[in-house]
């Protein structure tokens, strides 16, 4: 069904423009638009039928069932549900200190945390149309791993030490949960249509700009990038390329729909599989505006322990890829 | 007067929460004082997980979102 989208890229760039199907500039311009439209069109029908679907779906619920699980559920399901619950990053501190003051383990609270830039519907719909499912499925489980094993770490090492005095204390001092979301009224499909509305201008108006950097950076490099360059320096032949790409992943910020187009065409250009997954999740997860604001709840102790924590995995994702490949 | 506090991170919609009870309340001639309240502790204080929240008279009236005209006048009468 996405053929539509080559064909119409097809007809502006080369009918209407003129320009040279072989020509770099032609290349460039056709990635270009058959992504952008591609993009557009799959993220407003989307976005607005998952929301209608997951309208019930809040943070409490989360933090409720997540209070009532024993631990090792705890990490994975943490994972996931910070792949599926609507979150807006600047809610992370107020969600961090209600899971810690409802006395769940800082581990799985922060399973929540990790997975939640890495993996979202959005990704995953770009991945699977842009990369493939094979990819996507490596992408999705990649990150949840991250999360599980991130989690369990940190628990292990007794995070909740390195907390803030504040939120040691309320963590300490953790009363069960009282519920209430359970007199909440049922939705109607004008709620969930009023909903899923409002995610969809949320969510457009957050990434409308990372798409058409994270497009205009993959037709760049589509159009200009010579195969034979990446296969020389950065081909998998060379241990350093993983963590290389790591490093200039985290001064890069974006999220994942500006930087999976990015991925698109350096998979095409040869980058090996690993190198190009360990790039865009430390380009998606590590991200220092957001750390600094995680300094509110922790030392900088645990915040730098959280970062080489994630650029370790990274790396190591990276590597285990590209020797199964 | 009538004490307000918008709970919030300062982003953006937290912002956008207190210039809306301002103008309401402008409107409607209603004395306010809308206060924007960053820290943790005190937005964890009133068991809030989702940003931007209002707190009128030191009760929760709503979170995570901006909250509708509607919802702003029916709060201040």
């Amino acid at each position: 069904m996405f053929i539509i989208f080559t064909h119409l890229a097809d007809w502006l760039a080369f009918t209407l423009l003129g320009l040279a199907p072989s020509s770099k500039l032609g290349e460039a311009v056709h990635f270009f638009i058959e992504d952008t439209t591609k993009i557009f069109f799959l993220l407003i029908v989307m976005i607005y039928f998952i929301a209608l679907i997951r309208a019930s779906l809040n943070i409490e619920k989360v933090r409720d069932y997540l209070a009532e699980k024993n631990r090792f559920i705890g990490y994975f399901m943490g994972s996931i549900f910070g792949a599926i619950t609507p979150f807006c990053s600047c809610s992370s501190i107020p969600v961090f200190l209600g899971f810690t003051s409802g006395g769940i383990p800082v581990g799985i609270t922060m399973s929540f945390l990790l997975t939640s830039p890495l993996i979202n519907e959005v990704a995953i719909l770009l991945l699977l149309s842009l990369v493939g499912w094979k990819i996507m499925l490596v992408y999705v489980l990649a990150g949840l791993s991250v999360g599980i094993a991130g989690g369990i770490f940190l628990d292990l090492i007794h995070a909740e030490k390195l907390l803030q005095p504040f939120a040691l204390k309320a963590y300490q001092s953790a009363t069960p949960i009282v519920s209430i979301d359970s007199s909440r009224p049922k939705l109607s499909y004008k709620d969930r249509h009023a909903f899923a509305k409002q995610e969809l201008l949320d969510i457009l108006s957050r990434v409308w700009k990372w798409v058409f950097i994270g497009v205009g950076l993959g037709a760049a490099l589509h159009g200009f990038l010579p195969v034979s360059w990446v296969e020389a320096n950065l081909g998998s032949g060379q241990w350093w390329s993983v963590p290389l790409s790591v490093f200039l992943g985290i001064p890069l910020y974006s999220n994942a729909t500006g930087v999976i187009p990015i991925m698109e065409s350096l998979i095409t250009k040869g980058l090996p599989v690993g190198t190009t997954l360990a790039f865009c999740m430390s380009t998606v997860a590590v991200s220092f505006p957001e750390f600094i604001l995680l300094k509110q709840v922790m030392t900088w102790r645990l915040l730098a322990i959280i970062i080489m924590l994630l650029l370790t995995s990274f790396t190591v994702i990276g590597w285990v890829l590209n020797a199964i490949n | 007067m009538k004490e307000i506090q918008v709970l919030g991170s300062g982003c953006a919609k937290c912002i956008k929460t207190a210039e809306l009870i301002q103008s309401v309340a402008a409107e409607c001639n209603i004395p306010v004082n809308v206060v924007k309240e960053s820290n943790p502790e005190v937005i964890m204080s009133y068991g809030v997980m989702t940003t931007p929240a209002v707190v009128i008279e030191n009760a929760l009236k709503h979170s995570g979102s901006i909250p509708n005209r509607k919802k702003v006048e029916s709060w201040l009468k």
